[in-house]
């Protein structure tokens, strides 16, 4: 009875957000200066065909009517279409998810690879130099910016060793072979930046364990350190770790957005990127809502994984 | 350690999740060793050029994009004259024509053997219909529509003959034609032209790949030179650093033009790549805002001249790559002449000017750019060495939208750089609604007078009066002709030296 309340009271939250979020992403897209009308018609557009342009597009209607069809659209599921090509924006936005998925994917996975053996390291050793050396390290990976990396991993495998393609992609299915050696980069990027991140809250949540009276007991039972930690900290330190990614979500996705710049990958990043150039205003209201309900659903899906990690949050009373 | 796992059964998510990152871990490390060629029966001959814009669109008559002419004009759709590499206008689908005695009239003969993508022949009666299709759209690009406004109207005179009439005569027309205006577009066509093309060109559009490339496969029915490649790929980049990355690392054939000229350095090995150096329609104007009291004033102009040096601005801010030209015309122009000698470069004179025009105690100028290279870079060189004779800029960057919004429309700017990339567009100064509302009638109608000429060197020679008189006039302020700096492969030869249309020429490149 607490479980279900507690859903509910959690998918309320979740639509007031998306309803809040779309206002606010409607009203930032549409103070924009200059419109479509003018990208479409070039410099020797007269005001009239301009005007005309901009009622054939609906842009002159009032901003709350134009909301309120944006709205209607989107609950039925109609993001509309781009202005300055008549395509669909869930058609548009289709294949670029599916870049954008595959780099947050690895990225997070590498991330995770990276962050989780570097942070054990750094806990268990916290006081000889593989443990200063994880630290100094993610502080330096800390420091250093997305696009900056990214532009580095490329000078060294692509311009100098020519092991990798230094940008663009090509689709799963098309060539699986070039599709891997294109994202092997861009999710190392992202993977390194992210890692940098995480590594210190793994540290301290290994740490934490260290602590621990069933760490002391397992450790007096004989049980070497890293096995102690690997049986018993893990699930632990796990439920810190999965906040933090939860809260890192948001921050992977501005980081995929300019890594997919740098490495011209065409996901969703490019996509808005361009829109916003362009003034396509449908396209970047749907990319915008698209990436706030994923990020939202994120979160909510994290909320819910506490359930699934530790067993004491599922028992009646247990809510955190 | 086997004994201690059969007594804890809830180790498998850990185990699973171990797994999956192994995997994707193996994934990635495959991924890293370098694919070996594959070998097909047959090597596809393919090239691909690097570009900075992509086109939204496959349709260049309803979207002024440059982008679009670049992949498509003489490449997809061909006209019935070109404009080559040296500006001059050369037989396509007409193999010749003539012009009446009131240049009123062009008599075309077509070429019989031209012929469309489909199969259809490009005859009289697929010229007239498309000169038709214009005339009668309605949504048409305002460009294009003031190009057409011209042509009174066209018939068959033949099979393979056209004569199109001009309402008055015009120097430009032709010119136009040679570009979009001039597309011929297979009257049968019925596919959607935003994502299909039905040209006689020796390219068809194949796919665009939104976010990334437009892919051009070979029409194998070309009537003319078979197309030395079986694929081109133009592939887009909105950073010029990924771009020149790109080419390093082999994945490039070429790359249309080089965004950063400091980046040329990287391209120094011969033995790899070929650097092509040529000029380009850009004019980068300095353009001043004829409704601002102060710069209404002749000698405020002339003193805003000669307070920049030129020559010092094109070294520091693009490398030294590019030409002076002191008016509205480029090399490839043929009325051109060099003119950066008027108003020439003198501080003193300048400051002189300025107290003669009443603002020795200092004038305040906005200048607002857009965030595009040229513009940006020049704008601190211009602020600083206008602060020398006591102007006092205020630089404001606005992303090209916004610039094109508050500036180029609203008028809202005392001072704005930008490129001006069509070519032969010197007759933006006639019109007084222009954002530079420069309404001088005495260019206007050097300007009509050159275009309406009853003969082409009088056209020509009063086209040179009409520049010349803009230079000595101050109309605005030429920093200089942006460069036309292409990058290819060693092994890639015969890519235009001059940048003198808005296409890409593909067709006269070869690779060995």
């Amino acid at each position: 009875m607490q479980l279900a309340l507690r859903l509910a009271r959690r998918a309320g939250v979740f639509l007031v957000s998306l309803l809040g979020a779309s206002l606010l992403i409607f009203l930032v897209t549409n103070a924009l200066p200059g419109d479509v009308a003018q990208v479409l018609l070039g410099t020797d557009a007269t005001p009239e065909a301009l005007a005309e342009l901009r009622a054939q597009l609906g842009l002159d209607q009032p901003l709350a009517v134009r909301y309120l069809q944006w709205l209607g659209g989107l609950i039925v599921g109609d993001f509309g279409s781009s202005h300055l090509n008549g395509q669909p924006v869930l058609g548009l936005l289709a294949p670029r998810l599916a870049v954008t998925l595959w780099l947050v994917l690895f990225g997070v996975l590498g991330s995770l690879l990276i962050a989780v053996p570097a942070g054990m390291v750094a806990a268990l050793k916290r006081r000889s130099w593989p443990g200063f050396t994880i630290s100094a390290a993610a502080q330096v990976g800390m420091a250093i910016p997305v696009f900056w990396g990214g532009i580095m991993l490329v000078l060294v495998f692509a311009v100098w060793l020519h092991w990798l393609p230094a940008n663009g992609y090509v689709p799963l299915l098309r060539d699986p072979a070039q599709w891997a050696s294109h994202l092997v980069l861009p999710a190392l990027t992202l993977a390194g930046v992210q890692a940098a991140v995480l590594i210190r809250y793994v540290r301290s949540a290994f740490l934490e364990v260290l602590n621990e009276d069933y760490y002391r007991t397992a450790r007096a039972i004989g049980w070497t350190p890293m096995r102690a930690l690997l049986r018993h900290g893990m699930r632990n330190a796990a439920i810190s770790l999965v906040t933090v990614l939860g809260l890192q979500v948001s921050s992977v996705l501005v980081g995929a957005i300019v890594v997919e710049s740098v490495f011209t990958l065409p996901g969703l990043g490019t996509l808005l990127i361009t829109a916003v150039g362009q003034r396509d205003l449908l396209v970047v209201q749907g990319t915008v809502m698209f990436l706030v309900l994923a990020v939202l659903l994120i979160s909510a899906l994290v909320d819910l994984s506490y359930l699934l990690i530790d067993p004491r949050q599922r028992t009646a009373g247990g809510a955190r | 350690m086997h004994a201690v796992s059969s007594r804890r059964p809830h180790r498998g998510p850990i185990r699973a999740l171990a797994a999956v990152l192994g995997l994707a871990l193996a994934i990635v490390l495959a991924a890293c060793t370098p694919s070996s060629p594959q070998s097909t029966e047959k090597p596809l001959r393919a090239l691909a050029v690097g570009a900075t814009l992509e086109p939204a669109s496959m349709d260049p008559w309803h979207n002024t994009a440059a982008s679009i002419p670049q992949v498509l004009l003489y490449n997809v759709y061909e006209t019935l004259v070109k404009v080559d590499t040296n500006g001059e206008i050369k037989p396509l689908l007409a193999q010749a024509w003539e012009v009446s005695a009131d240049r009123r009239v062009y008599t075309f003969h077509l070429n019989p053997a031209a012929k469309f993508a489909s199969g259809a022949p490009v005859d009289a009666a697929a010229v007239v219909a498309n000169i038709t299709r214009l005339k009668g759209d309605t949504r048409l690009t305002e460009t294009l529509r003031a190009q057409l406004a011209v042509v009174a109207g066209a018939q068959a005179s033949g099979n393979n003959q056209v004569q199109i009439t001009l309402l008055r005569p015009s120097t430009m027309w032709l010119y136009d034609m040679s570009s979009t205006l001039g597309m011929m577009l297979d009257p049968s066509a019925t596919g959607d032209l935003n994502t299909t093309s039905a040209g006689s060109g020796p390219y068809a559009v194949k796919a665009h790949n939104q976010g990334q490339s437009v892919v051009l496969a070979a029409n194998t029915a070309y009537w003319g030179n078979p197309p030395r490649f079986d694929e081109v790929t133009f592939r887009y980049f909105t950073d010029p650093n990924a771009m020149n990355a790109a080419m390093l690392g082999g994945d490039l054939d070429v790359i249309s033009n080089l965004q950063a000229p400091d980046a040329l350095s990287q391209f120094a090995d011969t033995t790899q790549f070929t650097t092509i150096s040529g000029t380009t329609n850009g004019e980068v104007v300095l353009g001043v805002n004829h409704d601002n009291k102060a710069l209404a004033k002749l000698e405020v102009r002339q003193a805003l001249t000669r307070a920049i040096d030129r020559r010092a601005l094109l070294d520091t801010v693009w490398n030294g790559q590019g030409t002076l030209i002191g008016s509205m015309a480029v090399p490839t122009d043929p009325w051109y002449e060099d003119l950066s000698a008027t108003n020439a470069y003198d501080p003193d004179a300048a400051k002189a000017l300025l107290k003669e025009a009443g603002y020795s105690s200092g004038l305040s100028l906005r200048l607002r750019v857009p965030v595009v290279p040229y513009a940006v870079k020049s704008a601190q060189f211009v602020a600083s060495q206008l602060r020398d004779v006591g102007v006092k800029v205020t630089i404001e960057e606005l992303d090209f939208t916004r610039w094109l919004d508050e500036v180029f429309t609203k008028g809202d700017y005392d001072m704005t750089i930008v490129a001006h990339v069509e070519a032969r567009d010197l007759g933006k100064f006639a019109n007084p609604k222009y954002y530079w509302h420069y309404g001088d009638e005495k260019f206007a109608a050097l300007y009509d007078a050159a275009d309406q000429a009853p003969t082409e060197e009088q056209a020509d020679a009063g086209m040179k009066a009409a520049v010349r008189y803009l230079a000595d006039d101050a109309a605005a302020i030429w920093l200089f002709a942006l460069p036309n700096l292409v990058i290819t492969k060693a092994t890639i030869s015969g890519v235009a030296q001059n940048a003198t249309t808005l296409s890409f020429d593909l067709t006269t490149i070869t690779s060995r």
